[in-house]
């Protein structure tokens, strides 16, 4: 194993082609363009298609039929654009398709700015589109975690016959860093249902249309058994100092970066901080939440970038048990590590330095 | 003596057993036989994937007799374009009404045909929403009275009739654009061939076909069937001419 320096964006192309992926449809968006220039440069390589869709609306619904006919497909997007795509990512979710969907967060609503951001944090965990859904969302805070979770979305797509989301923003993808590919076969699973023609075997069909209520019921209830089973066997969470910790820091992607920065100089100044940071953003780390001690932990910071969305999770999983705050930075702006030691210093009542 | 018994008629193969839920006189079940005799007829059946529009004949996969795919309204195109780039041994076709086609998927269907897709497109004109109950559609013909356009069409409000198959037939793309109709057992004929050409063209790799079938909707129509087919014949066939707009050079009397 080889370590190449690479943008993220290209890191997460090629993860993509190390996971079997042969087919990608999207439509250009920034911050994001350099994973469609990618791939429409290295899959004819490796015979493979690059369909530049018209819309965001038309790529997601080839993603459907590229899924539906059991084959291995990703599109990459930012917000406005995976805002078109949410039609798509409803029905592929009814049809019970594995798609791998990149959205590299841009700020929002509206066209917004180009600057990297976590406000479609509701959107990602709630299903996104219309119906009783959700879709898987892996969070990755750097480039080599992003070719890992990539990898991995692809396996965990076909293990829930699901989408699955990774959450970037335009600094995961513009970052040059040093990565390292894992050596590893795809896991192609069989697809029996796919429709491949019928030649030896009955008609398979592919939709999300159950017109009785009865049975539409009865699937919603067992795409809801897909959700706890992720749940139960596939929450990842990265915890950093917890043991002791008077104030917990909790953050994914980018943030928990900063976090990881501020927590350094906090640690100077004497206090016991710890971090929680969420890869998997739905199944969200609720045990991890629910696990800390309120004897010890005087609150939780939530930092994120946007005016407050993980932090209704956190909330919900601490049960009202410990005070949770929140700081964040929206429209772009990143926030600094200083402003998250002064906010913790600040809710700790102790000096803060100008 | 036992008498030689031939069967001179009989289902498709490509074509289920089963009742459909069209109204009575719905030209949909002719056009579903039409197509599953092209599949039939060369031996595409096990390789075909067909892919559903929202509209009344949002059920077809129950009635035809291969792999099928449900689409979101109007994406067929973009559904088709994924089975056939992921699967390009398979045959791929859409089956779309007008309000499907020609206005919420009216990007899909332009785009597919511009690059060329190796699908065949066939497109149910009936020049009215059907499944909703009857409501404007852009095939809907001037003065024609729908639930959304009661006084009539009125061309100065909301443009006209939409001629798709004139349309895609100005891009470069597209091997075969036809438009025929299902008004007369003649003009089934003709229809019955111009899918089996669309579809042989498929299976030969040639490109994109478009087959669109001038149809009727008794029910949205507020016409008896028989009533519907002449209205059919005399006001829709004046408006939407038949003919083969684009057609192989190779193809008898073809023009590239
Ligand atoms: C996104 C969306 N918008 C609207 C509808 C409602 N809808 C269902 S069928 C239909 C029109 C179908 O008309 P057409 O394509 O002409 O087919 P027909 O029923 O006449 O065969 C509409 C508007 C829908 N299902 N999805
Ligand atoms: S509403 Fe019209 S198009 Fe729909 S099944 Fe009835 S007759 Fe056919």
């Amino acid at each position: 194993m080889t370590r190449v320096l690479m943008k993220g964006a290209e890191a997460v192309g090629e993860a993509a082609i190390k996971a079997g992926c042969r087919h990608f449809f999207g439509y250009p968006i920034t911050p994001q363009n350099e994973i469609p220039e990618y791939m429409s440069r290295r899959l004819p390589q490796v015979g493979g298609t690059y369909v530049q869709g018209e819309s965001e609306v038309a790529s997601i619904n080839m993603l459907f039929g590229c899924a539906g006919a059991g084959v291995r497909v990703m599109t990459s997007s930012s917000s406005p654009g995976i805002s078109l795509m949410q039609e798509g990512i409803s029905y592929i979710a009814g049809a019970e398709l594995p798609v791998v969907v990149i959205n590299m967060v841009r700020g929002g609503p509206g066209l917004g700015g180009i600057q990297p951001a976590q406000s479609d944090y509701f959107q990602a965990t709630r299903g996104g589109g219309h119906g009783d859904y959700y879709t898987m969302v892996l969070a990755p805070s750097t480039v080599q975690e992003a070719v890992e979770l990539v990898m991995d979305a692809f396996d965990l797509a076909d293990k829930y016959r699901n989408p699955v989301l990774v959450l970037g923003d335009g600094i995961i993808g513009q970052m040059m860093e040093p990565v390292e590919f894992p050596e590893r076969e795809p896991a192609l699973v069989d697809k029996p249902w796919a429709t491949t023609g019928c030649k030896g075997r009955e008609p398979n069909i592919v939709k999300s249309l159950l017109l009785d209520p009865y049975e539409l019921e009865e699937h919603n209830r067992k795409l809801q058994q897909k959700y706890e089973r992720m749940k139960r066997e596939d929450v990842r969470v990265e915890t950093v100092d917890l043991d002791g910790a008077e104030v917990v820091l909790c953050a994914y992607g980018t943030t928990s970066r900063v976090c990881r920065t501020a927590m350094e100089r906090l640690r100077e100044k004497g206090v016991k901080v710890g971090l929680v940071r969420p890869i998997t953003l739905f199944p969200f780390p609720e045990k991890t939440i629910q696990s800390l001690d309120p004897k010890k932990v005087k609150f939780i910071l939530t930092v994120e970038m946007s005016l407050g969305q993980m932090v209704q999770d956190v909330k919900l999983y601490t049960e009202g048990r410990i005070p949770v705050h929140f700081f964040g930075r929206t429209g772009g702006v990143v926030p600094t590590p200083q402003e998250v030691v002064r906010e913790v210093l600040k809710r700790l009542g102790k000096e803060v330095e100008k | 003596m036992s008498v030689p018994v031939e069967v001179i008629f009989k289902r498709p193969e490509a074509l289920r057993d089963r009742p459909t839920h069209y109204c009575p006189g719905c030209p949909h079940g002719i056009a579903h036989r039409l197509v599953a005799e092209a599949l039939d007829d060369l031996g595409l059946r096990e390789r075909a994937v067909g892919v559903a529009p929202v509209g009344c004949s949002v059920l077809a996969y129950n009635y035809f007799n291969c792999d099928f795919q449900e689409a979101a309204h109007g994406r067929a195109p973009a559904l088709a374009t994924g089975i056939k780039r992921g699967r390009p041994d398979t045959i791929v076709f859409t089956y779309q009404g007008d309000g499907d086609l020609a206005s919420i998927g009216m990007a899909e269907i332009i785009h597919a045909a511009n690059r060329g897709e190796k699908i065949t497109v066939v497109f149910i004109n009936n020049a009215i929403y059907g499944m909703t109950g009857g409501q404007m559609a852009p095939t809907t013909l001037v003065g024609q009275k729908t639930t959304t356009s009661p006084y009539g069409r009125d061309p100065e409000q909301i443009g006209w009739p939409i001629r798709m198959a004139e349309l895609l037939s100005t891009l470069v793309a597209p091997v075969y654009v036809t438009r025929q109709a299902l008004y007369t057992p003649q003009l089934v004929r003709k229809a019955r061939k111009a899918l089996h050409t669309a579809f042989r063209l498929q299976a030969e790799g040639k490109g994109f076909t478009f087959v669109e079938l001038l149809s009727s909707c008794p029910t949205g129509w507020g016409m008896t069937p028989v009533e519907a087919l002449e209205w059919g014949k005399e006001k829709m066939m004046a408006y939407f001419p038949l003919g083969e707009f684009k057609k192989p050079e190779a193809e008898e009397g073809g023009k590239k």
